[in-house]
């Protein structure tokens, strides 16, 4: 039985995952530099080391309401093709190990128009998985 | 076994090198057949190689370079003369030398051509001049004795290096140092100097190693990193106070500045080294197409970074064969079109904005928006609603939409070929942008833009709502701070602008522009950044000017793309990103300038080279009457007034007001032009100030309508009536005025009066 790593965090009480190859590390909120006229969900950009880095706000990709004031955000650091993009996420989880057989379709009701973004979903003993489609998650549409 | 793989590896790519410069060296010579420096440098390629062939034992290479060398050195002597069969030839014998290399680097071996005929006809070439001689003289390469190279540096002067030469000749053994000093002519520090020097010389050759280009790649991360950990020991060592630490931070700072410069002109490279391939393409192409094409080319030497010039090798390599084969008329045609039998392409380079701009401008056949409308509209790419609100540019580039260009048939209809929306796509990967504008019969223009992703631009911080952003100082022409209630900030029509020294300058309110307005608009003073773009200028008004620096560009992500007001990202002292303005793009988007260089028509005959930029320079559009609309070149206008209509006084038939303490006349401009219809009775009259050769006239118009940029005029040329021509601005046929004209029509003497020094200056 095939078993995946999975990086973990959590969106407004949601439990997401990404295989583990794809995060290159995880930060502390970064500030960051607003960029006017970006499409919303494109929250800033932050300096990683010299590199300039586009933070995407997950909560915002996913239509999940406003952080808590004051509540600061992670930022996972994952890499899509050549490029690295942050996502902000609220807390970070551990790693875990799923087993492939425990994957499934992600339920209908979930996440409204934002499901697309949901590869499917893992069956945890206490909670369920969502599979983050990382690449359309960073993919975003300009601001109209 | 291992050892000799490496040196024919070695080997391999430097001829490949080679052989590019020769090609270049080879078409240019044909344009200056007895240039010595150009036959030195060829001859001395062919000779390296044959070289090297002869140790590595490559037979057939050796003898092919072998007959060429004897053919060049007859060539380089004098003693032949360059024809066009010889440098044929000779090209022949590069794509000869090429195949055998080629087969060498797949297999090893050199494979089983045969040159024998091409041998043959080098040997005849080389014997059909003067008595040919058995062998030749290769000049061995001298290095300037150490005599001469303390003059060059000063060290001495020719006078003191004779005499001691002359004291050598009759006996003196010391070398020439020795008696320079004891002449008491120069010092020994020269001298030794002088000897370094001569060495260098020596061995200029091996001054050059190859790097591999992902080692530089890493070089300019770490650098990268380096930077930014300067920037914080530096903010560090300020706080801390210790003056030790200070000092040394400061070095530190000077030093990774130096690096950083270093690092990256390491990899930069001029982009002849892409151009000097198309002479030979443009030749051969020109050749087969039965066409005589002179390339010129301007900014040869303007640099990119390695990376982004390999990635426009293959556009600008398309978009040169499309101007030869498609642009370019066969001769005959161009001779009946009145034009010079010989085509030109000009391949244009330059830094802007920091970006790097490249031009391909033919003066063919152009391209006629007519058929690639109607050609767009049959493949389905547009509808009829969307081709009416296409201006003519617009239309034209409609080739770069896929499946455009892939229609067979559209290099017959358009004179354009095929795979144009490749180009497009490809230059866009590396955050480039092409635009085309082309003139039925007088030529295209290809217009490409690409980013400078690695490179340092100086540039000026601004802080705007809080935030920071950079602007390329490239632009930036000079600063205006405004205190008070934003003094002398006008409004025509809802576009701000701002006059400057007789002018008026277009505003952008940088917070507005991008939707990031303080809610709280209360500020006691303005800065202006004023900005010039091409040939116009404007006017950016933000909250502060911060710094003046240096900035390292660095790429946005994929995502930013769209947000076509960026040109990259930098790091800034503290740490944070600031944002770089792509100032030409915000104009464009604020509408203050062309989205372009603008193609001159030439169908306007009488608009001389002098009034070019007042065809696309922004507008003042303007009521006249019920039924006109009119437009006037915004740099002719320097003042908006309104008079009460009481003030008028007459002069003859004249109208004049007092207007400053001078005359001004008035153009009813309702009466000029007819059909305008009866004009609103007012007690103001609106007045537009225009000054024009030398003197001011004030043009009666009705209302202000907005300012506009006009890539004017659109069609026709009625001669004689004041106007240059017609557009449509905002859904009505808008006339350009002309002014000259308008003010000859109004009052006949004005150029007459002897106030006026020069007739038609204007």
């Amino acid at each position: 039985m095939s078993v995946a790593q999975l990086s973990t965090f959590s969106v407004d009480g949601y439990l997401f995952g990404v295989e583990v190859a794809m995060v290159q590390e995880v930060i502390r909120y970064q500030p960051m530099t607003r960029v006017p006229l970006a499409p919303a969900a494109l929250v800033g950009l932050i300096n990683l080391r010299g590199q300039v880095i586009t933070a995407v706000d997950l909560r915002h990709r996913l239509g999940l309401g406003d952080r808590a004031a004051g509540a600061l955000p992670m930022d996972v650091i994952v890499r899509t093709g050549d490029s690295l993009v942050s996502l902000l996420v609220d807390r970070i989880g551990d790693v875990v190990e799923v087993a492939e057989d425990a994957f499934e379709a992600p339920p209908e009701t979930l996440l409204g128009s934002a499901r697309e973004l949901i590869r499917g979903a893992y069956k945890l003993d206490d909670a369920l998985l969502l599979l983050l489609d990382v690449r359309g998650a960073v993919e975003l549409q300009p601001a109209g | 076994m291992e050892d000799l793989d490496e040196i024919i590896a070695e080997f391999l790519v430097e001829s490949h090198e080679n052989l590019d410069q020769l090609d270049g060296d080879l078409v240019a010579l044909e344009q200056d057949p007895t240039s010595r420096e150009l036959l030195g440098r060829i001859f001395r390629t062919i000779h390296t190689i044959k070289g090297t062939t002869g140790f590595l034992e490559f037979g057939r290479l050796e003898a092919l370079t072998h007959a060429g060398e004897n053919l060049l050195s007859k060539l380089r002597d004098g003693e032949l003369g360059l024809s066009a069969e010889i440098t044929g030839v000779l090209l022949t014998m590069v794509d000869a030398i090429r195949s055998l290399l080629a087969a060498i680097e797949s297999t090893g071996q050199e494979g089983e051509a045969d040159h024998t005929e091409l041998i043959a006809t080098l040997t005849r070439l080389q014997q059909g001049g003067a008595a040919a001689t058995a062998g030749r003289h290769e000049q061995p390469e001298t290095s300037s004795p150490v005599g001469e190279v303390i003059v060059e540096h000063g060290g001495a002067t020719e006078d003191d290096v004779s005499l001691a030469v002359t004291a050598q000749d009759v006996g003196d053994t010391r070398p020439i140092g020795e008696i320079l000093v004891s002449q008491g002519s120069t010092t020994s520090g020269e001298v030794s100097l002088a000897l370094e020097v001569q060495a260098e010389r020596r061995s200029v050759a091996d001054g050059n190693i190859r790097v591999d280009v992902d080692r530089l790649d890493s070089l300019m991360r770490l650098m990268g990193e380096l930077v930014l950990t300067r920037n914080e020991s530096v903010a560090h060592a300020a706080a801390a106070g210790d003056a030790a630490l200070v000092r040394a931070s400061a070095r530190l700072n000077h030093i990774t500045s130096e690096l950083q410069e270093v690092v990256l002109r390491m990899r930069m490279q001029p982009i002849d080294t892409v151009w000097s391939k198309l002479r030979r393409f443009v030749r051969d192409l020109g050749a087969t197409c039965g066409k005589t094409v002179r390339l010129e080319m301007e900014g040869r030497e303007t640099e990119l970074d390695k990376t982004i010039l390999e990635a426009v090798k293959d556009p600008l390599t398309h978009l040169v064969r499309n101007a030869v084969d498609h642009g370019i008329e066969a001769p005959q045609d161009r001779l009946a079109a009145g034009k010079d039998e010989q085509g030109l392409l000009l391949l244009r380079a330059f830094h802007e904005g920091g970006q790097v701009n490249i031009e391909i401008q033919d003066d063919g056949a152009g391209m006629d928006p007519a058929l690639v409308a109607a050609k767009a509209l049959e493949l389905g790419l547009v509808s009829a609603e969307e081709l009416a609100r296409m201006n003519e540019r617009e239309i034209i580039n409609l080739i770069f939409l896929p499946g455009f260009s892939t229609a067979a048939t559209v290099t017959n209809v358009s004179g354009r070929g095929v795979g144009m929306d490749v180009v497009k796509s490809n230059l866009e990967k590396i955050g480039g942008a092409i635009d085309v504008r082309s003139a039925i019969g007088a030529g295209t223009t290809f217009h490409v833009k690409i980013p400078l992703t690695l490179a340092i631009i100086p540039a000026l911080t601004v802080g705007c709502a809080g935030d920071r952003y950079a602007i390329p100082t490239v632009n930036l022409v000079q600063l205006v701070r405004l205190e008070g209630e934003q003094a002398g900030i006008e409004l025509i029509a809802g576009t701000p602008v701002y006059r400057l020294r007789g002018s008026l300058l277009p505003l952008i309110y940088l917070d507005r522009e991008l939707g990031v307005s303080d809610p709280d608009p209360e500020r006691d003073s303005v800065l202006i950044v004023v900005l010039q773009v091409e040939d116009r200028r404007f006017g950016v008004a933000v909250d502060a000017v911060l710094d003046s620096q240096e900035i390292v560009v660095k790429p946005l992500s994929s995502q930013l793309e769209q947000v076509a007001v960026y040109a990259g990202a930098t790091i800034l002292g503290d740490g944070s990103v600031a944002l770089i303005l792509d100032v030409l793009a915000l104009a464009q988007r604020a509408n203050v300038v062309a989205t372009g260089r603008e193609l001159a028509r030439d169908t306007a005959d009488h608009v001389d080279a002098d009034d070019r930029p007042e065809t696309r320079s922004a507008l003042l559009v303007a009521s006249v009457g019920q039924a006109r609309q009119v437009a006037i070149p915004l740099d002719r206008v320097t003042r908006l007034e309104e008079f009460p209509a009481a003030s008028v006084e007459y002069v003859g038939s004249r109208e004049l007001v007092q207007y400053g303490g001078e005359i001004l006349p008035l153009v009813r401009l309702t009466r000029l032009l007819e059909g305008a219809g009866p004009r609103a009775d007012s007690d103001v009259l609106s007045v537009v100030v225009c000054s024009s050769g030398g003197r001011a006239v004030g043009l009666v118009v009705d209302a202000i309508l907005d300012i506009v940029e006009g890539g004017l005029p659109g069609h026709g040329n009625l001669s004689g009536d004041g106007l240059l021509g017609t557009a449509v601005v905002q859904h009505r046929i808008t006339e350009l005025l002309d002014l000259e004209e308008i003010i000859r029509k109004a009052d006949p003497r004005f150029y007459d009066a002897p106030a006026v020094p020069a007739e038609g200056r204007a």
